[in-house]
């Protein structure tokens, strides 16, 4: 019934606490996802580990042409970054659809990713944008990409004494857009009946040289989805690509009927959604 | 039969009366202490000693409780008591009190996901938790029955074997439907051949809870000699007091109860809840009980208002002229009766002056948590058929729709189908303001669509009490009993000030507890205003005979030679002498050498409410591939009689709106097929955000209602009434094809344009 809580400054103590514990343990990043589970009796963890004592996970970095972003940086703090912003337009737009304000000031990517939904907001776009996780554990460190962490709801291929620790976001090319959006019932506070991020690069006459499509909450998690991508490479993304864009994602969703939408509209939706958000992405690439 | 009260007979309401505070926006004298957090809610009266206490609730929609133990929990240390069925008194089932005490605490079966089974109180909620978890329940699962129609069918599940139906002859055999009940006048048949064009169409709705924000709280502290104090958050301290004495079998003098500040009820805080269930804790326990529901509980257990089936038929000639209306409804109540459903037949069409009415309409039990009152019980949910087929028909005969209504209008003289003839209303005063409005003039956007609906509320008065006291220095303390849920506190202290000619600001009011006035009707149906501000008018008008009676025997006159005028005690002509006029604080200052304190007390059964009417206009766009609806204008006109405070009386027809505009888009309960709700949470619960709705305009037409003093109607139920239907005809305009089933979410807003594409070639 006690919950026992940590605040470790190292990653290593962090590490040693996760692999020590012989109860449930959790990781606590923003606790936006944590803290309300277990105000509605989802979990009962007896060891609580808060990692955004610890400054790796709370740095945002230039390297090599591109970023590395703390996995509990929370969300106001990735909103307020020029360069981030700049270059990755698209995962900030999945971040500025997490929550509230209130939220956003406490909830990070990293936990976003951890808490294992499928309709995690800033998820779809980090996979399109190749986003590659450093995690952290007892055997030292890995990095895997993104799409390979979640592995169903609530689920991740993250090991008990595992934490991750930043994320990497690679330099861009010139004529690189990306853009995520999801559809909701409402207009805020709500949770993705379908997301989609899109990445895309263009050669100097406008056709599309590089893509990379993700599908949020159609499946038991985000899909990276190569058909959509392929769809969009070497076209000018013009209306007949869209078309086949739109046939992809509407083919590769695995939805379920539940709450929050039925699979039929899901599917639809899927496809509506992929052409938006790739000419949303393609007007970004236009103008770097 | 007891004479009337003079002030329901001659309320004194005077149109050219020139008022100085009635019709402004004071600051409420209860707002900073919102604002600032420090009023006190349900949940926020803390007691010495006081436990932590909560519900165990039944998973299954419905089951048999074959046993109880609760051995193994009371073990637990720190657990001061638990609590079951056996600790309840024995009340026959199928009555009103037998009802109530089954939904408060189920006996011989669980009638719905949430039902509460058992309760612990505990010296902590981590330990009142896992207590619950030793609480064993020995359940034998039944089929379930969720759907109203379904439960109707003759194969259904049946949650009450001594269940027959209502007015139905020769009912022999267990249902599930309560009642069938017909309403009508004169002769559809022969109305509808007089008809150029009928309209028949069917409608569906969902059940909406009231969304409060402040879920039920309360504490519980009994003494050993019986005696109840109950701290709660509720829209009726009274009745909750004479429906926990029926049920615990305790004399109503020996509970009482102080309501806490209102953090919305809608009218979902008009029965209880936790409340008989803190006071047994307590009672066994012999320590204050504090219950706090969680959102879970208050969407699984609490509300909501009902859905519906309906059918809807109306007629009318080529001129506009409707000649017959008919209506077949049912409603679903959750397992027990209680729906208010007769409101529906006798609301729908009321606003028309119709000759020919037939109404048959049918409340139906199923496995769903205990439907409560809400903005204008029952009908809402079939004004969003009527004001659709109204709509509809005058767009067949090329008529504009407010015009159609203006046609149709009734007014005053009007015999309604429950009996009662208008006196003076101002529907068509409404119609015509709207017909003016900035919004209704402006051309609908290109791509949008634009609706209406008109909506009708009766407006309550019933029992009510109050006192005014003056003190020493002049200022008055006012002593309320029905709750103030929305405002009626400063409301009712600038009628008083208005009355004794004073600031306002030299006005209080204070909400009694159940020992310190008689018994209050709840708050609800638009009554508390009125019904409250006529019992403080009246004894501010008793405080004021006393004035001048002081007044006369300071001057030595005799008091008929006094009279008073804007605060001021005066001689009544120049015959009676030259004193200088007596202010109330110069009065009040003297009481100790007069006659002692100055009061005055009224209780009465307020009659006189005056009909409520009011149209909505909106305009909205729809993403045609999503089916998404997005609301880009709206304009409420309502009839308020006379806005006592302006800005209280917009927030109401805006609240209105806005709880109607989530129930037309997006709120609806999920129920697996297990019978359990799976949407209890805000989260996927879909209430609109600040974001979802635009800055709801309003029109407050004033027609005042002569049997109030200063002509004021109800204002808290008409504002929902139309806005579904209206929503509904917008999107209508919209897509080519009107809506007929709630929630009108994307998914179904989208199969209805690809539906309507199909039908007419792509």
């Amino acid at each position: 019934m006690d919950v026992r809580y940590e605040a470790p400054q190292t990653l290593e103590a962090a590490v040693a606490l996760l692999a020590g514990a012989t109860a449930p343990a959790k990781i606590l990043a923003g606790g936006t996802d944590v803290i309300v589970q277990m105000e509605t009796d989802l979990i009962e963890p007896s060891l609580l580990v808060d990692i955004k004592k610890i400054p790796e996970l709370r740095q945002i970095t230039a390297e090599n042409g591109g970023f590395r972003i703390g996995a509990a940086v929370p969300g106001m703090e990735l909103m307020a970054h020029k360069a981030l912003n700049k270059a990755w337009p698209g995962v900030l737009d999945g971040v500025k659809l997490i929550g509230s304000i209130q939220v956003r000031g406490r909830a990070s990517i990293g936990g976003n990713l951890c808490n294992g939904s499928p309709a995690a907001d800033s998820v779809p776009p980090l996979i399109a944008a190749g986003a590659i996780a450093r995690i952290i554990g007892l055997k030292g460190t890995r990095e895997v990409p993104v799409e390979q962490i979640p592995t169903g709801p609530g689920k991740t291929s993250l090991a008990k004494d595992e934490i991750i620790v930043s994320f990497f976001l690679p330099a861009r090319p010139p004529h690189s857009g990306d853009a995520y959006q999801r559809f909701t019932p409402r207009t805020e506070m709500d949770i993705a009946v379908v997301g989609v991020g899109v990445n895309l690069t263009l050669d100097n006459g406008g056709t599309c040289t590089a893509a990379r499509v993700a599908l949020g909450a159609v499946a038991p998690t985000v899909l990276l989805v190569k058909e959509c991508a392929d769809a969009l490479i070497g076209t000018k993304v013009d209306n007949a690509a869209l078309e086949k864009l739109a046939a992809a994602a509407s083919a590769a969703c695995r939805p379920i009927d539940d709450k929050r939408g039925t699979k039929e509209y899901r599917i639809k939706i899927a496809g509506v959604l992929a052409k938006r958000t790739a000419l949303a992405a393609l007007e970004v690439a236009r103008k770097n | 039969m007891a004479q009337a009260h003079p002030i329901l007979e001659n309320s004194g309401f005077n149109p050219d009366k020139k008022l100085k505070i009635v019709g402004s926006s004071p600051i409420k004298h209860d707002g900073l202490d919102k604002v600032t957090g420090r009023a006190k809610f349900g949940a926020d009266m803390f007691l010495p000693g006081m436990l932590v206490g909560k519900i165990l609730r039944s998973p299954h929609a419905h089951a048999i409780i074959k046993s109880i133990d609760i051995s193994a929990a009371e073990k637990l240390p720190g657990v001061k008591a638990v609590i079951c069925r056996d600790d309840f008194p024995e009340i026959k089932a199928g009555s009103a009190d037998g009802d109530m005490t089954r939904n408060a605490m189920a006996r011989e079966k669980a009638l719905y996901d949430g039902h509460p089974v058992a309760a612990v109180a505990a010296t902590s909620e981590s330990v009142a938790k896992a207590a619950l978890k030793l609480i064993k329940v020995e359940y034998e699962v039944l089929p379930h029955v969720i759907d109203p129609v379904e439960a109707m069918q003759p194969d259904a599940p049946i949650l009450h074997d001594y269940l027959r139906t209502k007015g139905v002859k020769g009912a022999d055999k267990p249902t599930n439907v309560v009642e069938r009940y017909e309403l009508g006048m004169g002769d559809v048949e022969a109305g509808f051949k007089e008809a150029d064009v009928i309209v028949e169409r069917e409608f569906d709705t969902k059940p909406m809870h009231q969304g409060y924000i402040e879920p039920q709280g309360c504490v519980a502290a009994t003494t050993e000699d019986g005696q109840i104090e109950l701290w709660c958050s509720t829209q009726a301290p009274w009745v909750y007091r004479d429906r926990l004495s029926n049920i615990l079998k305790i004399e109503t003098a020996k509970i009482r109860i102080q309501q806490s500040e209102m953090g919305g009820g809608f009218g979902g805080k008009t029965g209880f809840y936790p409340e008989p269930i803190a006071i047994q804790l307590s009672r066994k326990a012999k320590r204050p009980v504090k219950i706090a529901l969680t959102r879970n509980e208050v969407f699984r257990a609490t509300g909501p208002v009902s859905g519906t089936k309906s059918r809807i038929k109306i007629g009318c000639k080529k001129d506009g002229t409707i000649t017959a209306a008919e209506a077949e409804l049912i409603f679903q109540t959750g397992p027990f009766t209680g729906s208010a459903f007769t409101n529906a037949p006798q609301a729908m069409f009321t606003r028309y002056a119709l000759k020919n009415v037939k109404t048959v309409s049918y409340e139906v039990v199923s496995n769903r948590p205990k439907v409560n009152s809400f903005r204008a019980p029952c009908v809402p949910q079939v004004v969003f058929g009527v004001e659709g087929v109204i709509e509809e028909l005058a767009r067949k005969i090329g008529m504009d729709p407010i015009d159609f209504r203006l046609k149709n209008a009734a007014t005053e003289g009007y015999k309604t189908i429950y009996g009662d003839v208008f006196g003076p209303i101002g529907f068509v005063e409404t119609l015509q303001a709207a017909k003016k409005c900035d919004h209704y003039k402006s051309p609908v956007p290109a791509g949008q669509g634009r609706g209406t609906a008109a909506g009708f509320w009766f407006n309550r008065g019933g029992e009510t009490t109050g006192t005014l006291n003056i003190g020493i220095d002049g200022s008055v303390t006012l002593i309320l009993g029905t709750t103030d849920v929305a405002g009626s506190r400063i409301s009712i202290s600038m009628m008083a000030a208005e009355e004794l000619g004073i600031p306002v600001d030299k006005v209080r009011a204070v909400m009694a507890d159940t020992h310190s006035l008689g018994f209050n009707r709840v708050t609800a149906g638009s009554r508390t205003t009125f019904s409250t501000g006529m019992v403080i008018i009246d004894s501010a008008r008793k405080a004021i005979t006393e004035l001048c009676k002081r007044a006369a025997g300071i001057w030595g006159v005799s008091p008929d030679a006094v009279t008073f005028e804007d605060g001021f005690c005066k001689p009544a002509g120049a015959n009676v002498g030259s004193f200088e006029p007596l202010s109330i604080a110069q009065i009040a200052a003297k009481t100790m050498a007069t006659h002692g304190a100055i009061a005055g007390h009224s209780e009465m059964n307020v009659t006189g409410a005056g009909p409520g009417f009011g149209l909505h206009i909106v305009d909205v766009a729809v993403d045609k591939e999503t089916g998404r609806v997005d609301i880009k204008r709206y304009t409420v006109v309502e009839d308020a009689g006379k806005a006592i405070h302006r800005l209280q009386v917009e927030g109401q027809f805006q609240g209105g709106a806005v709880q109607g505009i989530g129930w037309a888009l997006n709120e609806e309960y999920c129920y697996g097929k297990d019978g359990r709700m799976e949407n209890p949470s805000f989260l996927d619960y879909r209430m609109p955000v600040a974001s979802d709705v635009p800055m709801i305009d309003t029109e407050i037409v004033e027609v005042p209602n002569p049997r109030h003093p200063y002509g004021l109607r109800g204002v808290g139920e008409v504002p929902v009434v139309p806005t579904m239907a209206a929503i509904a005809n917008a999107i209508g305009q919209c897509i080519g094809v009107r809506p007929q089933s709630l929630p009108m979410s994307p998914p179904k807003i989208l199969k209805l344009i690809d539906d309507h594409k199909a039908k007419n070639g792509g």
